[in-house]
This record gives structure tokens, C-alpha cells and sequence, in this order.
């Protein structure tokens, strides 16, 4: 007979147990210890069938291949770049990656990518030490100019981007501007005027602040509308 | 010669009123504040981040870093020299270690999660708050944990058992002239909350065996309710509405 211990959303802390006997089965950040299941981290509980899992409410970002990321370039290297992912890995943009023409031997490759400049990239590899290789040679994937970049608690970013990106278009549509989340919790927004910008940023930093609750494109779509 | 009332008043098997908060330091990734009596911690983590010095790193797993320090006037005598010490080192040391056993970093080798503690204000069981607070951090800052580690100390004052010493019964001779003679044994305990395993013991002090055993009795109930406390603050952080 297996019950479960906690409701579904609750917020659970670290060594709480979610679940008794073995009809459950342990999912993302939980584990079993003999009969139970016990949460991992401070977060809300989801079950899925019999799959138990938690949706941590902050933690790192664990890079993961086809994910686009907003990265900053620090060093230059003999075959590319190094690129700081604002995690505790740096990634390496290969020359034959960056770009999607020919880039001679000898080239200055500050010319093309300066320290400095921060790039939407795709991870193409991570290995088991997290080395990371990033690409810009897919659609969307570019340098960045202009606009600014801010920072979030990267667990949020699926909050940001919303069901079907539903809440991406609200903050575009409302405001106008131009907006890139990276899965690595930067977030590049690029509008007319700063006004704009700095709507967009608060609006971000109340999807952050109220995102483990109901109804938060409403929400949105309301201070947007109240705030001008 | 006997300790009979307890200085300020608490029963032998009670604790100073406890008091948590997290996310109080905004640019860390991870920050708690724990209050126990006038004792005071405030613990902030970042990371998991780069390793600086390059030799420390781990390439299996990544490492858990503590700082522990004494804010200059944060004691009741003479102001306290900023900066490390011997026994900050011991005390940093001795936090890290009871908070290895419930952290996995297995996911980020080569990594460091820094944990710095500082303490406002200090009314003796300094590092059992500083191991609390630092729990409660590292939960806020999204590190996969398997439990939560709380922390109390116990001890012996005179003939008494009693549980989260104050500054004046570990210095029980110079406050009180009935105890002149008396002997202290001061001792902060750490456990794991779901396994009770003991993170922590150490001991300053003489007592007998049958004390002890009783006294590490008394820390689980104290324990107990550090940890509804720590909980109780991690859950109030995320409010409903």
C-alpha cells in the first residue's frame, strides 16, 4: 500500500518526505532511501503518473547540448574562443563554429569576436567534466549588439518563456522590444528607448518574484498594462 | 554547590527563542539568518563557481568552502580583530565537515560552493548557529541536498544537564558566585534530521558517560525543533499569495 505525503505544488525542503512504499517511483531531484521518497531540494512537488519529481525553485544552471545560452566572450584562444557561460564552466567556440564563412588561418580573431562581446550560442557538447562546446552556426544564434543584459535565477527561464513561448510574446507584443532568454538565466533585452527596456526588465523581476504561483501571465499582462 | 535555577531563567531542556529568515543577503545565491538568544548568524552561499586556487579543484566532485567569522564587535568584552584565526579556521573547518555528509556535488566537478558565515553579534553556540544558517543557505540556493542539518549545543553546567549554553554558564564561575568552583562541559551537536546521524560532536569540558548519553538525548529534542524552525522559514520564503 503506498501513500504519498505531500500535495501536489506544495513546496517541499530538502529531505522531505514525499512519498511511502515503492508504487512511486523517484523522478528529477528526489531519491529513495528503502521505502520512501524523499525530495532533493527546495522546491515544488509535481507527480506525473507515478513519477514523482521537483521543480526546484533556484539552483544552477547544468548546461545541456542543444540549449541556447547567452555567453561572453573572455579570452581568445589559437583555435577560437572561450566564452564565459555564467556558470563555473567556461565553453570554447571553435573557429569553424563561429561563423558560417570561411575564416582564414591568419585572421585576427579579435576582428570577428572581441573580448568582451556577448553571443547567443548553442551548446553542441558537454562532456561528463561539463567542458562545453558552444556553435553559432544555427538560425537565431548571433553576436549581440546593443539593448542590455540582465540576470535571472535560471530556474525561472521556463516561467519567462511560458507555455508555447505564450509569455515571451505578452512581454514583446506589450513593450516592443526584442528579447533573448538564455537557458542560462541571461536575458538580452533590445527595445527603442531604455524606457521600454526597463519595462521589460521589471516585469521579468515580477515573473521571478511571483512565478511559483497561479495565473502569472495575467499577472503580467497586468502590470504591463498598468505601468507604462 | 549546586546549579539550581538556571541563570536566565530557561528550564534545563530549553532553548533561547529561535528565529530564521532566508534570502537576506540579495546578491548571494543562497542566504539564511539565524538567531538563537542574542547569537546571531548570518550565512551566504555562492555557486557552484570556479575554483580559485586551480589546485584545490576536485575533477570527481565539486567542493563544499566555508568561512566562519566573528563580526569585530560582535562578542560582549574586547573587540575582536577581524579577519581569520586559528580558532575561526577550526571553527570553518569543523562546518564544512558536518555539511559534506548531505550535499551532493557530484554534478559539478572542478567546482566550488562557497559558504560564507558571519556572526553580528555572539552569545556563545556561534558555530551551531552558523551550521544552521548555513543549511538553510545552501537549500535557498537550489544545491542538491539530502537532508537539512541543524544544530544545538548541550552541555554540563555545575551537576546539570542543560541544553543551549549562553555565554554566562560556559563562563558559569564568573557570573555566578555560588558556582566558583563549578566545572563547565560545553558541547555542540549537528545532526542529519531524517538518519539523526551526528555531523558534529565536539567537547570542551569533562563529563561523565551517562551524562553524555543523556545530553545527546536532550540535543535530539532540541534538534527537533531548530529544525521545524529552519523548515518553517524555508516554506515561509515562497509565499502563497
Amino acid at each position: 500500500m503506498s501513500t504519498i505525503l505531500v500535495q501536489e505544488r506544495a513546496i517541499v525542503v530538502p529531505g522531505e518526505a514525499l512519498a511511502e512504499g515503492m508504487d512511486y517511483l523517484p523522478g528529477d531531484n528526489t531519491y529513495r532511501e528503502q521505502e520512501r521518497i524523499y525530495s532533493k531540494v527546495l522546491g515544488l512537488v509535481s507527480l506525473s503518473g507515478r513519477v514523482l519529481k521537483i521543480t526546484p525553485l533556484a539552483g544552477p544552471y547544468i548546461p545541456k547540448i542543444d540549449d541556447k545560452i547567452i555567453a561572453k566572450v573572455t579570452d581568445i584562444t589559437m583555435s577560437g574562443w572561450r566564452v564565459d557561460t555564467a556558470t563555473a564552466y567556461s565553453a570554447m567556440l571553435n573557429v569553424k563554429d563561429a561563423s558560417s564563412r570561411f575564416i582564414k588561418k591568419e585572421e585576427d580573431l579579435s576582428q570577428i569576436l572581441a573580448i568582451g562581446d556577448y553571443l547567443v550560442v548553442g551548446i553542441i557538447n558537454v562532456t561528463s567534466q561539463n567542458l562545453i562546446d558552444v556553435t553559432m552556426r544555427a538560425p537565431g544564434l548571433h553576436k549581440i549588439e546593443g539593448g542590455r543584459i540582465i540576470e535571472i535565477n535560471c530556474q525561472k527561464v521556463p516561467r519567462v518563456i511560458g507555455k508555447q513561448g505564450s509569455m515571451i510574446s505578452l512581454l514583446k507584443e506589450k513593450t516592443g522590444c526584442d528579447i533573448t532568454v538564455g537557458q542560462n538565466g541571461l536575458v538580452w533585452i533590445k527595445g527603442s528607448t531604455p524606457e521600454q527596456e526597463r519595462r521589460v526588465e521589471s516585469a521579468i523581476r515580477l515573473i521571478e518574484l511571483k512565478s511559483h504561483l497561479e495565473g502569472l501571465t495575467e499577472k503580467v499582462e497586468k502590470f504591463l498594462s498598468e505601468v507604462q | 554547590m549546586v546549579y539550581r535555577k538556571r541563570l536566565d531563567g530557561r528550564k534545563i531542556d530549553e532553548l533561547r527563542p529561535v528565529e530564521a529568515k532566508v534570502g537576506v543577503v540579495s546578491n548571494a545565491d543562497g542566504s539564511a539568518s539565524f538567531r538563537i538568544g542574542k547569537t546571531w548568524a548570518i550565512a551566504a552561499v555562492y555557486g557552484p563557481r570556479e575554483i580559485f586556487p586551480r589546485f584545490l579543484q576536485n575533477p570527481k566532485r565539486g567542493i563544499l568552502r566555508c568561512h566562519y567569522s566573528m563580526m569585530p564587535f560582535s562578542g560582549s568584552g574586547e573587540r575582536i580583530r577581524p579577519g581569520s584565526n586559528r580558532r575561526a579556521q577550526e571553527i570553518s573547518l569543523v562546518i564544512q565537515k558536518s555539511l559534506e555528509p548531505v550535499v551532493d556535488l557530484s554534478a559539478f566537478p572542478n567546482a566550488v560552493v562557497d559558504i560564507f558565515v558571519e556572526l553580528p553579534q555572539t552569545d556563545a553556540g556561534t558555530r551551531c548557529a552558523a551550521i544552521s544558517a548555513a543549511s538553510m543557505a545552501l537549500a535557498v540556493a537550489g544545491i542538491p541536498m539530502k537532508d537539512l542539518v541543524s544544530s544545538v549545543a548541550v552541555g554540563k553546567v555545575d551537576d546539570k544537564v542543560v541544553v543551549d549554553l549562553d555565554y554566562m554558564e560556559e563562563h558559569i564561575e564568573e557570573f555566578n558566585p555560588e558556582s566558583a568552583a563549578a566545572s563547565v562541559a560545553d558541547i555542540p551537536v549537528a545532526m542529519i534530521h531524517n538518519t539523526k546521524e551526528v555531523t558534529l560532536l565536539q567537547m570542551d569540558g569533562k563529563v561523565s558517560k551517562e551524562d553524555l548519553i543523556y545530553a545527546l538525548e536532550l540535543a535530539k529534542k532540541g534538534i527537533e525543533q531548530v529544525y521545524a524552525t529552519q523548515v518553517k522559514a524555508l516554506k515561509a520564503y515562497f509565499p502563497s499569495e
